[in-house]
């Protein structure tokens, strides 16, 4: 008999017999993943997906929502309902889905490009509306899926292949901008602090209305590599050097500033209806009113 | 029984679904019941003239019932929001105009690669741009057609009164369950702002999305039943499907190969061309005798309507074959209708877009004369006539 060729790829056994202790949670069957070595959207999925296990949420009801980038993946990867939809409209889409079941807990995870550029219009609106839903973007300070563009985060002077002179735009402040938008839980952590960026999800997970984390992330690939952080390592080096944990800090005053300290840590964490709280006493008042 | 549907009265008791009786309201309106009466439970829009009404009587009326309306940013949002409504396990709906239908066009793509039942309403004025905001046009046929990128298929019907619009708003909801496909309603601004009768029946059916019928292990989300559409697991019913617009296998897992893409596309098509009979409706009027047959939809088949009976009058046998179903365009009926007749004459509100399919359908075989207008107003009866005189002067 001829031998099967094997449709894909072998998958490669790192150490030979361990698993992830995360992979009940995981489509296995996709992997390996598409993205990067040193890339940390790995450490955000894992993150949130330990989150999830300590939770004790049941995964039958969360919703992964991506738009379309590397992040855009995420959705691909966890072995839960989960849609890919189409650039920047990963909010909006979330929307609707838990409108029609508010039952579950609906989770956006996306880029900063597909998020704060394309998409921005939605996250400001879901945000005004205290929409119930936990958006986790990662940023890299790029779009890296389509090759390492300027994004609306790239710092001031970084390159990438569309400021190849470096970056004369401003980039947004995007704890900023999640709050003044009316962002009820917003928080910023880099990959780097794993165990506290899974809390923070924890937290955002069971915090109701619209809950914003940023979660910075190395690109080596495609950001690093021209902005003399050549490997993900340096990246790390250079969080664990610059990133400053500090919580209730007025995020007006957060920005990533290019060789200076950052804040990273809780924004805001606050109570106030939200859109799905809204509309029910809405409707009640409605029925009481005409029965 | 009489239902004034004032706005005070529509406030009505909560389950009033169907709001049985004999009304006196606009096409707008009778969509927006039409799609309330269908069960539609979702509405997300933004504001435009002349669908506003659409979205007001959304905004009134779906708290009543237990849905839900949200007026979103703009038509991007609106569509996507859509498309997660269905997949939250809802039926749901927008309505828009020019200008939104363009911003839609994206996530209407969507919608067709991951075979999302939904509806979308463009209740058309004149363009291109900014056009006409307040008057008529019909110029969004093509775009309704293919303005997503890529080859797909899709189904949109065009009524031609406020009684209509509820029908088919009502038969669009089933045929998007029934295909897994969004289903376009291309009305316009005449008959969206026309007030007639519309009479509601008691009953309305409510069509059941096709489920799984095999336990979460074995479900694979993409795989087609006999007639090619798959059945489909809602978000929160422990599936936990995976959805992507990227070309998918039957797992719902993307696969970047040619193969896997043509298999897909090919099945999108066919899964609606393969049953198009069951759906293409038309109606075909005074054309048993006719030698010349004017072919049109929406307002415009009506103002033809008028045209034809002038013909009458003067002795002209002329017909009329009214297109209630524009995509996937009735090829047949066009072409049986060719060869009968000596000559067509189409009546639209463009400069010629469903015209180029009449001449597809009828292979050339008699002379076509349009009978077209920009926008802005409609047709007319004496320039219908005009059209069939002309076209009987070709012949001669
Ligand atoms: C409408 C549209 N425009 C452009 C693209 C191409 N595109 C794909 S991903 C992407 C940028 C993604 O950047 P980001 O959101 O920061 O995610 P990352 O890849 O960096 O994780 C772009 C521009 C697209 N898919 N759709």
């Amino acid at each position: 008999m001829p031998a099967v060729k094997p449709k894909s790829k072998p998958r490669p056994e790192v150490l030979p017999g361990v698993r992830h202790p995360m992979e009940k949670y995981l489509r296995t069957d996709r992997l390996p993943h598409i993205w990067c070595s040193g890339c940390g959207l790995g450490i955000a999925l894992s993150s949130f997906l330990y989150a999830i296990e300590e939770l004790g949420i049941d995964p039958n009801k969360v919703a992964v929502v991506s738009g379309i980038g590397c992040s855009g993946r995420f959705a691909g990867y966890v072995k839960m309902d989960s849609y890919h939809t189409t650039h920047g409209r990963a909010i909006p889409f979330a929307v609707g889905l838990k409108l029609a079941n508010p039952d579950l807990n609906v989770v956006v995870f996306s880029g900063d490009g597909d998020l704060f550029a394309i998409g921005g219009n939605h996250f400001i609106h879901a945000a005004r509306r205290n929409a119930d839903i936990t958006v986790l973007c990662v940023n890299n300070f790029n779009y890296g899926m389509t090759g390492g563009q300027l994004g609306p985060t790239t710092p001031p002077e970084a390159r990438t292949t569309t400021s190849p002179y470096g970056n004369f735009e401003h980039p947004f402040n995007l704890v900023y901008l999640a709050a003044s938008a009316g962002a009820t839980y917003v928080a910023r952590w880099t990959t780097l602090h794993a165990r506290r960026l899974k809390e923070s999800i924890k937290e955002a997970l069971q915090h109701p209305g619209f809950n914003f984390i940023e979660i910075i992330s190395p690109c080596p690939t495609n950001f690093g590599r021209r902005n003399r952080l050549r490997d993900a390592l340096d990246e790390m080096r250079y969080y664990a050097d610059k990133a400053v944990i500090q919580h209730g800090v007025d995020p007006a005053g957060a920005e990533v500033v290019p060789g200076k300290e950052f804040i990273v840590g809780k924004f805001v964490d606050v109570r106030k209806p939200t859109y799905l709280e809204l509309y029910r006493k809405k409707t009640e008042e409605l029925a009481a009113r005409f029965g | 029984m009489t239902n004034k549907t004032t706005a005070r009265d529509a406030l009505g008791p909560a389950d009033k679904r169907i709001l049985a009786g004999i009304h006196f309201m606009n096409g707008d309106e009778a969509i927006a019941e039409g799609a309330i009466a269908a069960g539609c439970k979702f509405f997300a829009a933004y504001p435009i003239t002349p669908q506003s009404e659409i979205a007001e009587r959304m905004a009134r009326r779906l708290p009543q019932v237990g849905g839900v309306f949200i007026q979103m940013e703009d038509e991007l949002g609106a569509m996507a929001a859509v498309i997660g409504a269905a997949w939250g396990g809802v039926k749901a709906m927008t309505a828009t105009s020019g200008p939104g239908f363009s911003l839609m066009m994206e996530n209407i793509g969507l919608a067709v690669m991951t075979e999302t039942p939904c509806v979308v309403v463009n209740v058309q004025r004149g363009a291109p741009s900014t056009g006409l905001p307040t008057l008529v046009g019909q110029g969004d046929m093509m775009q309704a057609r293919w303005g997503s990128h890529g080859h797909y298929e899709i189904i949109a019907l065009s009524p031609w009164s406020p009684q209509e619009a509820f029908d088919l708003t009502v038969k669009a909801f089933a045929l998007s369950e029934r295909f897994r496909v969004p289903v376009l309603i291309m009305t316009d601004e005449v008959v969206g702002h026309m007030y007639e009768r519309v009479e509601i029946p008691e009953e309305v059916p409510v069509a059941q999305r096709r489920k799984p019928k095999v336990p979460p292990e074995e479900f694979l989300p993409y795989k087609p039943e006999e007639d090619l559409v798959p059945p489909m697991a809602c978000a929160g019913e422990g599936y936990r499907v995976h959805v992507t617009g990227l070309t998918h296998d039957e797992r719902g897992y993307p696969a970047m190969d040619p193969d896997t893409h043509d298999k897909l596309v090919r099945r999108l098509c066919e899964k609606i061309l393969r049953y198009r009979s069951e759906f293409t409706w038309y109606e075909e009027i005074m054309l048993e005798d006719a030698e010349v047959a004017v072919v049109s939809y929406g307002i415009s088949s009506r103002i033809a309507l008028g045209g034809v009976e002038l013909a009458r009058e003067k002795g002209i046998k002329a017909g009329l074959l009214r297109l209630i179903t524009v995509w996937p365009f009735p090829d047949e009926a066009v072409r049986r209708v060719a060869e009968r007749v000596k000559g067509l004459v189409v009546v639209e509100i463009n400069l010629g877009q469903i015209a180029r399919e009449v001449e597809r359908a009828s292979r050339g075989i008699v002379p076509i004369q349009g009978v077209f207008h920009a926008g802005g107003r409609i047709h007319t009866p004496e320039e219908v006539l005009a059209g069939i005189e002309e076209v009987l002067k070709c012949r001669q």
